[in-house]
């Protein structure tokens, strides 16, 4: 990296350097263009058509994809691995749940105005306080940022304070996870118990089962992800990126520097659970329903193969290893459900044992290879020549 | 001498078979009348019969109970019949003669010796007193107990004339209640009032239940009955805090119970994660080996259900153990030194055991059969009826915590595989093969999780998801206790269990769980090294 | 024996006294004493498990003492500073193994260590300004890596680790450095040059040296302390400290 780097702004720096970054935000702007038009302007029996269930599914892989960049920021470059962001990724889901199940009005089956039809199913009488609100989008948005990034506050500070690091970390992140899934499946915790939120009928007013909300929805997952790229960029080609880099690498010499590593780790933290948040926002409406088990501790871990297999420490490795291992989980599973779990498990077992940087980590060497294989060729034709 | 006492020996066994001979032939005439008695004169004749020490006589008044002791009209035989259907054979009762029910109209031949309900309380009382006074200790005091649900059908005056020649205090202990139980409906007040003083620390439930009924026939403004009412109400707080003691003994022992569980499932991780420093995702799946090694050792020898569950002990140990090994070699070993990687690696492999036991086994819960030994209850007390499976697995628990600590501290290998984990290239150094121990090492910490499978096999419901149950559980337990300290995990184990059950009542089984949960992430923060931590530069790594 | 600190109403950088650690029964520390006087540099030697590295630990706030006094600039009680506060105080420590930040450039590990901007939003907006630009320059010089500012520091060779971590040490500006065996690993030529540097940041540190090598201590020509069982033994010039039989008997051997 030229010396010069160092004086330039994150911006300038991602806008100059950061190609493969660039390629990225290009493929995902092209994708978030071409499809919902594919969608919308071409009848279905056109070879140009895109069907709204692929934009659908097109849709959920970004928000996976945004959630591996907020898994990638704290694993690759400050070294935190949580089990737990699963829980940040539902939290945000059950936010816009929320703000959606307001939404359904008295259209559920119990017609009831006030109340979602879980509740009238308990005996409910009145909206419990924690439901307020949420018929606003603006107040519910807030709370998909803030409801993660709050428990990740509490959380990180008691944590990175008191100095939990490595396995110990990540086993309690595990069991907050956990322990949040527990609560989410008590039905007295009013949000819907096993079922979760579900039978959704619109957001802002616009159908959810229309394809030109579901083009809009996908269109705002694109947006997300892009956003959500170059902020974490922007973090880490910063002297602050270099510092959480510092502290994966050799915390106690960041420590002797004069770093606060706790603050630092907390920042990083809260803003990696508020990407993961947003993911969730993003993701329930598309699927049409957020339940307990996306607390479950296997979809966090699942969160970190992604993230490993694209090559962690990249942003954009974690995107592709998003989309590569979860078009293997639709296609397997619909192919040989039985496979999936075996593949899954071999893939964590290979990617760690010799694919330490993921598949962004095969490119160089084939670059490599490939340029040798020019220059021998080009030395071959020129001795033919001669 | 010697002769004489042979002699007399021989008198009185001579006189009692007489005796015995005698009686029967009593019973046999009083039995014979039965058929053409009226109820009234059956009760008297039942209790004749009770009286006498003949051996058949309980037999008999069974089968007169269940309505299938017959007479034949033809020459007054009595038979016992239990089911009239063609093919069965059928057989007299002081005869020497069996016949075969060719056809339903047989049954003209025979009139059944009827009962009503009076008669009936009369036989159970009889045959109530009966079982008191007959077998080993431990059957009379089972009877006994029989005898508590119905106190009002035997009659008085045979109880006491029982109790006072009782010899065994337990008996004559609840013989006692009964006949208080009794009296509680005297209409002599003393008699009530004594009645009342011996119920006072009995623990029984239907003391309870007659107490609470008695104080409801009592009049508390009434002065004449003020006094009494009052002794009630004491009587009954008394025995209320003792079954409150009880309640708490009953927490205690279901928290140990749990705590052992948590133990086993943990003690496995206490070596590979709190000794070898290895995560080991796939512990819980090692667990779930040894609860399927259970279940096809029982499939194996369907006989031997009885043993079958010590077999497996071993079998399961060797499973996991040999599993653990191969884990360790192929994969874990080019990852020491990188504990995030080691925890994608092993949570890998958890993911291929699983789906490798459900294409196996399929995706249901198999039945693991429970051996007559562990099943049932023991009764520390009237109130307290607790479960041998569940003793069962507290000492087994710590039988191999002991075990390993021996293992650990006193053997060659143990010596080894210390020294291994505290400096490597001084061990290699020495001598020893630092791989083939790291290699047992971690095959014993999955062996031990194997022996947690055959214990949690007699607990749990035997799938593919049992050990995704228990790993979370299990590093709770060794992050708690301390790493790499075996009494810590012990203590850790054993606190989170009774904590678990104390909570349980109040807030519920998830509630509890979640709160706990919490009290240890939050015990992380202020105590990162758990509760017995090991201090100074080692440590610090 | 607990020596008494010398001049106590002369200002001290770094101040203990009585100071005291223990872990699990074993004493790491015992009562020890010490003073260090502005632009002093000090050697510190003693045989294994003397707590030549808990004293430091000590200093830098990654370990809480039992009891004692830990004075800095005698105003700040370091025992109430954490790692990064006392830091920040201007207190560099340069560990034994070189730890440097392995995948970032020597030249950005010279500029996470710059003076300032320690806060999280103070590093997400930083820029380089000319004056550090100089800094780092001199830096860079002074540590012979002007031309090597772009290789990761990964790819550095231990002796090169060991330069770096020190002019991360420079960049800090720390009026007081703690040196952990600078010298272990180095080839001879490399001891040499690295005490000729130590000698130059004396005129404006002061620096605490722990060292085994006594040959690099004799070029360092300072003020020797010898720590046994956790408190001070004898100090004094190298000669004398040579001479002392305790000495002799503990650490140097007849």
């Amino acid at each position: 990296m030229p010396v010069q780097a160092t004086h330039m702004g994150p911006i300038t720096r991602l806008l100059t350097q950061d190609k493969n970054g660039r390629r990225l935000l290009l493929v995902i702007a092209v994708l978030a263009i071409v499809v919902p038009f594919c969608n919308l302007l071409f009848p279905a029996e056109s070879v140009l058509h895109i069907s709204t269930y692929t934009m659908t599914l097109l849709g959920k892989y970004l928000c996976y994809a945004l959630l591996a960049i907020a898994v990638d920021l704290i694993w690759g470059y400050c070294g935190i691995l949580s089990l737990g962001h699963g829980a940040f990724f539902a939290l945000g889901g059950y936010a816009m749940g929320m703000y959606l199940m307001r939404q359904v009005g008295d259209r559920g089956v119990y017609g009831n105005p006030e109340l979602p039809d879980f509740m009238v199913f308990l005996n409910w009488q009145e909206l419990p306080w924690y439901w307020l609100g949420f018929d606003s989008f603006a107040f519910s948005m807030l709370m998909v940022l803030l409801v993660p990034g709050t428990l990740a506050f509490v959380f990180g500070a008691l944590a990175f304070r008191s100095r939990v690091s490595g396995v110990y970390l990540s086993i309690i992140t595990q069991a907050m996870t956990y322990a949040l899934m527990l609560a989410f499946f008590r039905n007295d915790m009013g949000f819907g118990g096993n079922n979760g939120l579900t039978d959704f009928k619109d957001i802002l007013g616009f159908d959810l089962q229309s394809d030109g909300t579901r083009a809009g929805l996908f269109i705002a997952s694109a947006l997300a992800l892009m956003l959500g790229y170059v902020i974490s960029r922007v973090i880490t080609a910063s002297k602050l990126g270099r510092v959480l880099v510092a502290i994966r690498d050799s915390e106690s010499r960041a420590r002797f520097l004069g770093y606060r590593v706790e603050h630092y780790k907390l920042f990083v933290f809260v803003v990696s659970a508020m990407l993961a948040g947003v993911a969730g926002a993003l993701y329930v409406p598309q699927v049409g329903i957020i339940n307990p088990s996306e607390f479950a501790p296997i979809f966090s871990i699942e969160i970190i193969i992604w993230v490993a297999v694209g090559g962690r420490g990249s942003l954009y490795g974690a995107v592709i290893g998003a989309v590569l291992v979860n078009y293997a989980k639709t296609w397997f599973t619909g192919a040989f459900a039985e496979l999936w779990l075996f593949l899954l498990g071999g893939l964590f077992v290979l990617t760690t044992l010799y694919l330490p940087r993921g598949v962004i980590g095969l490119w160089p060497p084939l670059q490599q290879r490939w340029h040798r294989y020019r220059q021998q060729r080009d030395l071959v034709h020129q001795e033919d020549c001669l | 001498m010697r002769i004489f006492v042979l002699f007399c020996l021989a008198c009185c066994s001579w006189s009692a078979q007489a005796q015995l001979a005698e009686a029967d032939l009593t019973l046999q005439r009083l039995a014979q009348q039965l058929a053409v008695a009226s109820y009234d004169e059956k009760s008297a004749l039942i209790s004749q019969m009770a009286q006498l020490p003949a051996e058949r006589k309980k037999p008999l008044l069974e089968a007169l109970a269940s309505n299938s002791l017959y007479s034949r009209e033809s020459d007054q035989r009595l038979f016992v019949i239990e089911r009239f259907k063609p093919g069965e054979r059928i057989q007299a009762f002081f005869y020497d003669e069996s016949l075969l029910i060719e056809s339903r109209r047989q049954k003209r031949d025979f009139d059944k010796i009827g009962i009503n309900n009076a008669i009936r309380r009369t036989l159970s009382s009889e045959l109530a007193l009966m079982e008191v006074s007959s077998g080993s200790d431990q059957q009379r005091r089972l009877a006994a107990e029989q005898l508590l649900k119905s106190p009002q059908d035997i009659d008085a005056s045979r109880l006491q004339a029982l109790i006072a020649q009782e010899s065994s205090p337990a008996v004559a202990e609840v013989l006692g209640l009964v006949a208080a139980l009794q009296q509680l409906t005297s209409a002599d007040s003393s008699q009530r009032l004594a009645a009342i003083k011996t119920l006072q620390r009995s623990l029984y439930p239907q003391v309870r239940v007659a107490l609470v009924q008695h104080q409801g026939r009592l009049d508390a403004s009434n002065p004449l009955q003020a006094g009494e009412y009052q002794l009630v109400q004491k009587t009954l707080a008394s025995i209320d805090q003792l079954q409150q003691l009880n309640g708490y003994a009953r927490d205690l022992y279901f928290g140990l119970s749990l705590g052992a569980v948590l133990l086993l499932a943990a003690i496995g991780l206490a070596i590979t994660f709190g000794v070898m420093g290895v995560i080991n995702m796939a512990h819980g799946e090692m667990i779930m080996l040894g609860a399927y090694t259970t279940y096809l050792v029982q499939q194996l020898m369907p006989a031997g259900s009885e043993v079958s569950l010590l077999v497996a002990i071993p079998a399961a140990f060797l499973v996991s153990g040999l599993v653990g090994v191969v884990i360790e070699r192929s994969v874990i070993r080019h990852l020491y030194g990188r504990p995030l990687e080691t925890l994608l690696a092993t949570f890998g492999i958890s993911l291929i055991l699983q789906q490798a036991v459900r294409s196996i086994f399929g995706p249901l819960n198999r039945e693991v059969a429970t051996p007559e030994w562990m099943a049932g209850t023991f009764m520390l007390n009237p109130g307290l009826e607790l479960t041998w499976n569940r003793l069962y697995i507290i000492i087994f628990s710590l039988l191999v915590l002991v075990l390993l600590a021996w293992v650990m501290k006193r053997t060659l290998f143990g010596l080894q595989m210390r020294a291994v984990t505290m400096n490597r290239p001084m061990a290699s150094s020495m001598g020893i093969r630092s791989g083939w121990v790291d290699a047992l090492t971690f095959g014993l910490g999955s062996g031990i999780a194997g022996i947690a499978g055959v214990a949690l096999s007699q607990l749990t419901n035997v799938g593919p998801n049992l050990g995704q149950a228990y790993i979370i559980d299990s590093f709770m337990v060794v992050v708690f206790g301390g790493v790499g300290n075996l009494w810590g995990t012990l203590v850790a184990a054993m606190s989170l269990g009774v904590a678990n059950k104390v909570i349980e009542p109040f807030a519920g089984a998830v509630l509890a769980k979640i709160l706990l949960l919490v009290f240890i992430i939050l015990f992380i923060q202020k105590r990162p090294r758990g509760l017995f931590a090991l201090k100074g530069r080692a440590v610090e790594g | 024996m607990s020596i008494a600190p010398k001049h106590i109403e002369q200002p001290s950088v770094l101040y203990m006294d009585g100071v005291s650690v223990s872990f699990d029964g074993f004493k790491a520390l015992n009562s020890l004493s010490m003073c260090i006087e502005p632009g002093e540099m000090r050697a510190i030697i003693g045989p294994n498990g003397a707590g030549k590295t808990t004293m430091m630990d000590v200093i830098t706030g990654k370990t809480q003492p039992d009891c004692g006094t830990v004075l800095f600039n005698d105003q700040h009680d370091l025992t109430r500073y954490d790692e990064a506060a006392v830091a920040n105080l201007g207190i560099g420590r340069k560990f034994q193994k070189p730890s440097v930040i392995e995948s970032l450039t020597v030249f950005e590990n010279l500029e996470m260590s710059l003076r300032g901007g320690r806060s999280v939003w103070q590093a997400l907006r930083h820029r380089l300004t000319a004056e550090q630009q100089d800094k780092l320059d001199h830096i860079l010089a002074l540590i012979d890596m002007t031309a090597r500012l772009d290789t990761f520091a990964g790819n550095l060779s231990h002796g090169q680790k060991q330069w770096l971590e020190i002019g991360m040490l420079l960049g800090q500006q720390p009026q007081l450095l703690l040196i952990d065996e600078p010298a272990a690993g180095m080839t001879d030529e490399e001891t040499m040059k690295t005490a000729e540097l130590f000698k130059t940041l004396a005129q404006h540190h002061s620096l605490m040296v722990v060292e085994h090598d006594m040959d690099f201590i004799a070029a360092l020509e300072c003020r020797v302390t010898v720590l046994h069982e956790g408190s001070v033994l004898a100090e004094g010039s190298l000669a004398s400290v040579k001479a002392n039989d305790k000495v002799i008997d503990v650490y140097l051997g007849r």
